[in-house]
């Protein structure tokens, strides 16, 4: 390792010059290896698919040219065809200082296999963009570029560097708003090495584990839920190497950087580039897709934007961020609502509706349309009064009149939607059948079995045509009369999970229900005491575990510490306005990290609630009387809750007692006023009452002091019950 | 042609991001390409010499000989036009790169003793006009207004004191509260229409308006390669231009807001970031160019000077892709 080490540093001497000689260059993969854009991605690799009409490939390269890349290896896998195809035919292949090479490949399953191929023929020297071929940005590399080579210079081990962006994920879903499932990243605030990347942290369990060593290897650690990964890396040429090294790497993230995380052999470090004013987000499912085409839309991705990368003002926005080319045919009833866009010739219809919906060239909608927050690509034909709601539809669909589609759903290509026929919410509409499910190993759900379905689409393509006669003859198709194509059944155990990442937001009852689920989780794990909160701020359980000594004296040192914790809770209620809702939650948590009995949290919560009395301003008795009444009529719910049998309500009593005695010595003359209060307000039973003063007949005199101040009023309750009788 | 295009990429009055983010280079193509102001009587000429040379070579039923001597003809005449063109593209190269020193030598007879200037964000005609009156030791104050959201005045104000200049800095919304102190407004222009009125960063016309009421005298330089001769009720032209959001707020605090997860998927925040404002011609006191000063209702005759005519028609050549 040493040996390493030094001839590492020995490299690191002439890289200056090195670098300078060598252009920037870029590995853009344009094949993201997974399948969630099928069925989409059978007929389409995923890079070619537009994003508010432009395919998306055109986004991540005009970005690379901007930043000032010289020279693009543009890695096609699945339907390297048509990549190559495509960027033949576009701009990109004549660009001056702008050099576009593609490599293709048939057998890579993933984004390792790629990376070894691209070693294998050493075409990149020196430092390099990593990125997918999926990504918007327009964030400049420059300073990005200059961190990552001043820490190369001084550490030849810090190879990666990662640009994150802020995005707070959503608190109740647990997902980005990308769809992305929430990532926990540790990160050194000083150095801004990355010490954990965690994008599978378990909820089930709550909590997520990082390596002791990290903690006590860094002076200081701060664990971030609100980053969002961008999937843009500059890396140094080593990286190719290690995934040569390790031929088990596949994917980027969940092996690459995790192995070298954990690894503290080879010493590799990641560093992470934060971005601030500037875009960067992956297209990473459907929810991303919708999302971003939103940012665009909205000119988060300025200057690649419509308007600007279409350039020749073929497109132009217009008041509240419409977007719309030239001949256009636009009935005069039709209704075009803020943020869409409209490609050319295509043609709408009377009385039509459309909202935050984008629109390909060459499409024509009929009268009556509803269309909101759908994506409709190009020559789509769409008759009279269908409606689309947050759908995907691709290019050659055909919907016959009266059609519906329901929220997520996805036609894919030249899907033809029967007459009056109501495509049910989230399915997946296609030409091609669905391929079986022919690796259910756990082992390839990362790979995604591409492997099989290389192949697969070019075989189906020469299909599709005896595919298509086939169910045109056949007697009716699964999407109503005239319909053609299937609807795919979803697959195994991601029945429950498809609203995560589908077009459509998700419906309100869901969150309604994932919130129910949450809270009673949290009830569960708050007995554990290191419960993640919510906010993802860490509780230090350190006070939990104080209490599992279970001699006397600890648990009365937990008893005021709780009491203590009680009192802030309530406090903060007061003077924030927290629903008393929460604060029982709240009150229980503590209850159950403390290991107190409910008793106790009726005692604390009265003893709170004295408190706040004696402590507001007060001049005279009848002042405080005052006081103490509107603390207990403002929070006689929370205080009500936590009396559920007598016991706790002679415990609140004895409580008084106890305050009278000790710490507010004011009380003592109130005492019978406030009692009747107490009882007035329902929070007391007459039973509970009578019961505290049967208990104190035998004691000493001393203790008899509250008795015999309220003896009237005991007196007239006891006379109220004989009456009664 | 090429004239008007190169003016719209080293337009650096309005447009000038010292901080090299990728943006500004795009944002110069995008403003190039969106420049169609193309004065079809050069470019025709330009466009149509291989078409025209290439044309008697298929219709040329009478001889080869014939046709190669037209063709030789055509292209030694349209050699001659091409150096002609290039020359008169030279001379407007130079004259742009004049122009700065052209206006600052008036600055003189427009700044008087102890009198304070206002401006608006960062224009380098507008420093070079300050800085020479500076140099004649005159002395004077000038207020610079930030001009959010690009904060281009900080840079102005920090230029202005390494010259030397008693220097204010004020936020945009503070313009009315001081425009009873100031003496003069003097301010850059992104373009100026043929009817006078001026196309600006944004906030030019907030300023415009307090110095109305005031009736503080607004003064635009403006070098003659900004004249336009558009009309701003021509659907032609596109007034403004829509910026990132990010140049307001943060993205990363907001993006909880822009969640389209929940709710009925609709944004519900929408931020605007335009970057210019249209003075219009009546709020305008004066402009001076490198031709001197004039009044907004002569600036016509000024474009007129420039642009012929026949180059008004502006037309639209095919779109081809980027």
């Amino acid at each position: 390792m040493v040996a390493q080490k030094k001839g590492a540093t020995a490299r690191v001497s002439e890289d200056p010059e090195e670098l300078a000689r060598h252009p920037l260059q870029a590995i853009l993969l344009a094949d993201s290896f997974t399948t969630k854009f099928r069925p989409i991605t059978l007929e389409r690799p995923k890079v070619l698919l537009p994003l508010a009409n432009i395919p998306m490939i055109d986004y991540t390269l005009a970005w690379l040219e901007s930043a000032g890349v010289e020279e693009v290896f543009v890695f096609c896998c699945a339907h390297s065809k048509q990549v190559i195809d495509y960027l033949e035919s576009s701009d990109w292949s004549s660009q001056p200082n702008f050099l576009v090479t593609t490599i293709e490949s048939h057998n890579s399953i993933s984004a390792g296999d790629a990376l070894r191929l691209i070693y294998e023929r050493h075409v990149i020297h020196g430092d390099f963009v990593l990125i997918s071929g999926d990504t918007v940005s327009n964030m400049s590399l420059t300073q990005a570029l200059q961190e990552h080579k001043e820490r190369r210079k001084k550490d030849a081990n810090a190879i990666m560097t990662m640009v994150v962006k802020q995005s707070k994920p959503s608190p109740i879903t647990q997902q980005s708003r990308l769809g992305t499932d929430e990532l926990f990243m540790a990160i050194n605030p000083d150095t801004k090495q990355l010490l954990c990347y965690e994008d599978k942290a378990e909820y089930s369990k709550g909590f997520i584990s990082l390596d002791k060593t990290l903690i006590a290897d860094n002076p200081s650690t701060v664990l971030h839920n609100d980053k969002q990964d961008c999937y843009i890396d500059i890396c140094s040429e080593e990286v190719l190497s290690l995934f040569t090294d390790n031929f088990d790497y596949q994917h980027l993230r969940r092996h690459f950087v995790k192995g070298l995380l954990v690894d503290d052999i080879m010493g590799y470090k990641i560093f992470t580039h934060e971005i601030h004013s500037s875009y960067a987000a992956r297209i990473d499912n459907f929810r991303s897709y919708d999302t971003i085409s939103k940012d665009i839309i909205q000119r988060w991705t300025y200057p690649f934007v419509p308007d600007v990368l279409c350039g020749n003002s073929a497109i132009r926005v217009e008041r509240r961020g419409t977007y719309r080319a030239s001949e256009i045919t636009l009935s005069r009833s039709a209704q075009i609502g803020p943020f869409i866009v409209i490609g050319q010739g295509t043609e709408i219809g009377n009385d039509t509706k459309i909202s935050h919906s984008v629109i390909g060239e060459g499409c024509t909608i009929g009268s009556n349309v509803t269309i909101e927050g759908s994506y409709i690509w190009n020559n789509v034909t769409i008759e009279d009064g269908c409606e689309l709601r947050h759908a995907i539809v691709c290019d050659g669909v055909t919907m016959k009149s009266g059609a519906v589609l329901e929220p997520g759903v996805v036609l894919s290509f030249k899907v033809v939607v029967g007459q009056q026929f109501v495509v049910p919410a989230y399915s997946m509409v296609s030409l091609l059948q669905q391929p079986t499910q022919q690796d259910s190993d756990e082992e390839l759900e990362y790979a995604d079995s591409s492997s099989g379905n290389v192949e697969l689409p070019s075989k189906l393509n020469g299909d599709i045509t005896s595919d298509l006669s086939e169910t045109r003859h056949g007697p009716t198709s699964e999407l109503g009369t005239g319909g053609v194509g299937y609807i795919w059944s979803i697959f195994e155990g991601g029945h429950d999970e498809e609203w995560r990442h589908s077009v459509a937001p998700i419906p309100t009852d869901k969150l309604a229900k994932i919130m129910l689920d949450k809270d009673e989780d949290e009830e569960l794990l708050t007995q554990d005491g290191n419960v993640l909160s919510p906010s993802g701020e860490l509780k230090s359980d350190s006070d939990a575990n104080d209490s599992e000594d279970g001699d006397n004296e600890g648990s009365r040192d937990d008893y005021v510490s709780f009491e203590k914790e009680v009192e802030a809770t309530f406090l903060r209620a007061v003077h924030e306005n927290v629903k008393v809702d929460h604060v029982i939650l709240e009150v229980n948590a503590l209850r159950l990290s403390y290991n107190m009995a409910s008793v106790d949290c009726a005692g604390a919560i009265f003893y709170s609630m004295m408190k706040l009395a004696v402590e507001s301003p007060h001049s005279s008795s009848s002042e405080l009387h005052r006081n103490a009444a509107d603390v207990i009529t403002t929070w006689q719910n929370l205080l009500k809750s936590f009396l559920h049998d007598i016991d706790e309500e002679i415990e609140v009593i004895l409580k008084f007692e106890e305050i009278c005695l000790e710490s507010a010595k004011e009380f003592s003359p109130l005492f019978a006023q406030i009692l009747h209060l107490l009882y007035d307000k329902d929070i007391l039973e007459e039973d509970a009452i009578l019961r505290w003063a049967d208990e104190k007949e035998g004691a000493d005199e001393s203790d008899k002091v509250f008795v015999q101040r309220a003896e009237k009023f005991l007196q007239w309750l006891r006379e109220a019950e004989e009456e009664e009788d | 042609m090429a004239g008007l295009n190169l003016s719209a990429v080293s337009d650096d009055e309005d447009d000038a991001d010292r901080d090299d983010r990728p943006v500004l280079s795009a944002a110069a193509v995008a403003a190039a390409s969106r420049s169609t102001l193309r004065p079809p009587s050069l470019q025709t000429l330009l466009e149509d010499v291989p078409d025209s040379a290439a044309v008697p070579h298929t219709s040329s039923s009478g001889g080869d000989s014939e046709g190669k001597s037209k063709s030789a003809d055509k292209s030694s005449r349209s050699r001659k036009l091409k150096h002609d063109v290039i020359e008169a593209v030279n001379e407007l190269i130079q004259d742009i790169n004049t122009c700065h020193e052209q206006i600052a030598e008036q600055a003189v007879e427009h700044i008087h003793q102890n009198e304070v200037i206002l401006t608006l964000g960062s224009s380098r005609t507008v420093l070079e006009f300050l800085c020479a009156a500076k140099e004649k030791k005159r002395s004077f104050r000038v207020f610079v207004a930030e001009g959010a959201p690009r904060y281009q005045g900080h840079l102005l104000a920090k230029e202005l004191v390494a010259r030397g200049l008693q220097t204010t800095l004020i936020t945009d919304s503070a313009v009315f509260a001081m425009i009873s102190r100031v003496n003069m407004v003097i301010v850059g222009a992104h373009a100026v229409m043929a009817n006078g009125g001026v196309i600006a960063p944004v906030g030019l016309n907030m300023v415009a308006l307090a110095a109305q009421k005031h009736a503080v005298p607004f003064v635009v330089l403006a070098g003659s390669h900004k004249l336009c001769p558009l009309y701003p009720h021509n659907p032609e032209v596109l007034l403004n231009e829509l910026r990132s959001p990010s140049e307001l707020l943060d993205f990363g605090e907001f993006s909880d807001c822009m969640d389209f997860g929940s709710g009925n998927g609709a944004p519900l925040l929408h931020v605007v970031n335009p970057t210019f404002d249209y003075v219009p011609p009546k709020l305008v006191s004066l402009f001076i160019t490198d031709t001197g000063g004039h009044n907004p209702s002569y600036m016509y005759r000024l474009i007129a000077d420039y642009y012929s005519a026949d180059d008004l028609v502006v037309q639209r050549r095919p779109t081809s892709g980027n």
